[in-house]
């Protein structure tokens, strides 16, 4: 009886459906199937790029080529044909025709669609959008207001064009090409992305926001975001990202870079929801990430919050390395899987500096028959003197077909430092949810509410709108997966 | 007016049976209390009232409410007004009780066709109810009977019940691990919410709570049957006499 209970209830999780899986019927300009020097300096003549970027490509592209991709993750990934892939679209408009804000109405209709308008007037206050379709920048919001304010908020093409020393200053400090076989991949062709500068002193007064949606058949998106925040700054950065449903699996290779300078700070929060494949595993974003930010200066403090719901590969880690005395490193992560995705995701951090403190929350959801794995790593070099770390991994089971797996690596090599390590795995226990049950809560509500409780600590650190959406969209992934 | 009609229900935890044929019918207005040895079989009937998924009925039939309360899911079961103080109430780490309550009134409320409640009229309810059991200002912001103590637990379970209005309360051993001090506010919340349309079931060992809860009929149940049926008298007898009386009248001693 309870076997055939927790059947129907994966039966129904499978059938939810995932509401953003429409496709924008939009022409592409697209440039021909596959990878190779032609190919990257197509892509840079596209985007009328000076002559260092095109260099920093080609080697990228070079050195990619030398190197082999990584299986040491929990991950059964199958092999990708890099030559199958569009490594650049961009959405052409049918008609010259453009809105008063100077985008084409069918794209317009698709990110409202997707409940991010692109009028700054209809914008939830507060908020600033870059939106990205594919491998171009759509349209930024609220850039002429904060250009008062010497911020810089644009996509990385035209910050390229406009702003080529900080640019170039940056770019590849923090993630050089040689980093890892994803990273030297989204170097050689990454397309579009944010670009953000906030200059010394300035607290930013909105969150600024990207979204970044595939659209595309067959089209990887390898867009690239860049963040310095200048001594004294503050700034608070949301991402959220959706796909369309496709059979076939689709690449998703970023790299996410950010640089905090003396006593600024950066918050970072995802709400990842690519589309994470059918309910039998086929189809699906591959998100292979690379994401770091180096606290370069004394007393600055970066933190990630991530909630992970969507793709049928995760492959991410978002990191700090703290550098700066004092500085601070946080991580706080969701990451929910069903059906048969599969996540590797965690954090690393690098202990440099002195008095330098990282904080870890990592809770881990499995249902379905996925695999969800926690990889951190915590280093602390001879120098790092009064290092201190806490980590937490928690993994939660819905159901007995799943699997949640904890890697931690610590490596301390002074003994002034102090780093602890927590982990716990439980099960949604079935007393709970009777429990609830009895009070007049179905399973589904019961499983909805056990798991955002679970996660608050999490939830808490994103900022209102989105910790909203999260919730909601926790309790849609898992929804009635537990007997 | 019959509000719960058990006919020689019969129920099973794996292959153990556990109730062996339990008749029991209950009117609007009374309450009931419900004793008997150690292992004879009250949890059970409590649990298989609820729909627990950990028993299965084998046979029998419960009406309630002039419904045929076996077919429903739990959940439906108490949404129709069958509510289960817990003996070992579950702690739900995480999920305030103000929005585990509000979830709970609003789905009853939803099952009825009513529109949910406004945010500040639940907040007065709760305000309202929560002063019945003597539970602090705190608990709406607390989680789930995380880190309450033995006596919190049971209290928060009365003002559950008082939130939720149930036509038959089930109170499972909600006297067990009490003081005196805290039994007497549970039983003044019980009392408080009795009325002439709804019932109670007081599953209990002990007199004590039936001094404080008095009951209109009491019954014994033994190996998962209900062997006798008295006034509240009954409950003293048991008190100074112990089972192995009525053991010897079945004949088992």
């Amino acid at each position: 009886m309870e076997e055939k209970k927790e059947n129907n209830i994966v039966d129904k999780v499978t059938k939810e459906e995932y509401k953003y899986g429409f496709v924008t019927d939009v022409e592409s300009d697209t440039i021909p199937k596959g990878l190779n020097e032609d190919i990257i300096r197509m892509i840079s003549k596209k985007k009328n790029e000076p002559d260092w970027l095109l260099s920093f490509r080609l080697k990228a592209f070079a050195h990619w080529q030398t190197l082999e991709m990584p299986h040491w993750a929990h991950l059964d990934i199958p092999p990708i044909d890099y030559q199958d892939i569009y490594y650049y679209s961009a959405p052409k408009p049918k008609s010259a025709q453009k809105d008063a804000n100077g985008v084409d109405p069918e794209l317009n209709k698709t990110f409202d669609k997707l409940g991010i308008p692109l009028q700054e007037r209809a914008q939830l206050s507060g908020m600033a959008v870059d939106a990205v379709m594919d491998s171009v920048s759509v349209k930024t919001t609220f850039k002429e207001s904060l250009a008062e304010l010497g911020i810089i908020f644009c996509s990385i093409s035209s910050a390229v064009r406009d702003y080529p020393d900080l640019v170039r200053k940056y770019l590849g400090s923090v993630v050089p090409y040689t980093d890892n076989f994803f990273a030297a991949l989204n170097s050689a062709v990454f397309s579009d992305g944010s670009f953000v500068y906030i200059p010394k002193g300035v607290r930013c007064p909105m969150e600024l926001s990207s979204y970044f949606r595939i659209n595309a058949a067959k089209t990887g998106q390898f867009e690239r975001t860049l963040i310095v925040a200048d001594d004294d700054s503050y700034v608070s950065y949301l991402e959220g990202c959706t796909a369309p449903m496709r059979d076939e699996a689709q690449l998703h290779a970023a790299i996410v870079e950010m640089v905090v300078h003396d006593r600024a700070e950066i918050k970072y929060s995802t709400v990842q929801n690519w589309y994470p494949g059918d309910k039998n595993g086929k189809g699906g974003i591959y998100n292979c990430v690379t994401k770091r930010a180096l606290c370069k200066g004394d007393d600055s403090k970066v933190s990630w919050t991530q909630v992970e719901t969507g793709s049928a590969i995760t492959w991410k880690y978002p990191s700090c390395i703290l550098k700066g005395d004092n500085s601070v490193g946080e991580f706080y992560s969701v990451a929910v899987t069903n059906n048969y995705q599969q996540a590797d995701t965690g954090t690393k951090m690098i202990h440099l500096g002195r008095n330098t403190k990282s904080r870890i929350v990592s809770k881990g959801i499995s249902a379905g028959h996925s695999q969800n794995s926690y990889r951190g790593e915590v280093r602390v070099v001879p120098n790092a003197v009064n290092a201190r770390n806490f980590s937490q991994c928690d993994s939660l089971l819905l159901g007995d077909k799943c699997g949640a797996h904890t890697f931690p690596y610590i490596q301390v090599d002074n003994d002034t430092s102090r780093v602890e390590h927590e982990a716990t795995t439980s099960k949604v226990d079935e007393d709970q949810i009777f429990y609830c049950n009895q009070r007049g809560i179905s399973s589904e509500d019961a499983v909805g509410l056990i798991v955002n409780g679970y996660a608050k600590e999490v939830i808490n650190k994103l900022p209102m709108e989105f910790a909203v959406e999260a919730q909601k969209l926790l309790s849609v992934s898992l929804e009635n997966s537990v007997g | 007016m019959k509000l719960l009609e058990i006919k020689d229900l019969h129920a099973n935890i794996g292959d153990k049976e556990i109730l062996k044929g339990v008749n029991l019918t209950i009117n609007a207005g009374e309450v009931h209390a419900v004793m008997g040895p150690n292992g004879s079989g009250k949890s059970t009937l409590s649990a298989v009232l609820t729909g627990s998924p950990a028993y299965t009925v084998t046979s029998g039939e419960v009406i309630f409410n002039g419904k045929n309360l076996l077919e429903m899911p739990p959940e439906d079961r108490a949404r129709e007004g069958i509510f289960l103080s817990f003996q070992y109430p579950v702690e739900i780490p995480g999920v305030s009780m103000v929005n585990f309550m509000r979830t709970a009134v609003n789905e009853k409320r939803k099952y009825q066709g009513l529109d949910p409640m406004s945010a500040s009229d639940f907040l007065k309810l709760m305000r309202e109810r929560k002063e019945l059991v003597e539970l602090d200002n705190k608990l709406a912001n607390r989680s789930v009977n995380e880190g309450f103590s033995g006596g919190e637990k049971k209290r928060n379970e009365i003002f559950q019940m008082a939130m939720l209005e149930p036509k038959l309360s089930i109170l499972d051993e909600t006297d067990s691990g009490l003081d005196i001090d805290a039994l007497r506010i549970v039983a003044k919340g019980v009392n408080h919410l009795r009325n002439a349309e709804n019932a109670s079931i007081v599953i209990t060992h002990y007199q004590r709570l039936l001094d404080y809860i008095v009951p209109d009929v009491v019954h014994v149940l033994y190996k998962g049957r209900i062997v006798k049926t008295a006034g509240k008298e009954l409950a003293l007898t048991l008190e100074e006499k112990g089972y192995d009386w009525i053991k010897k009248e079945l004949g088992d001693l």
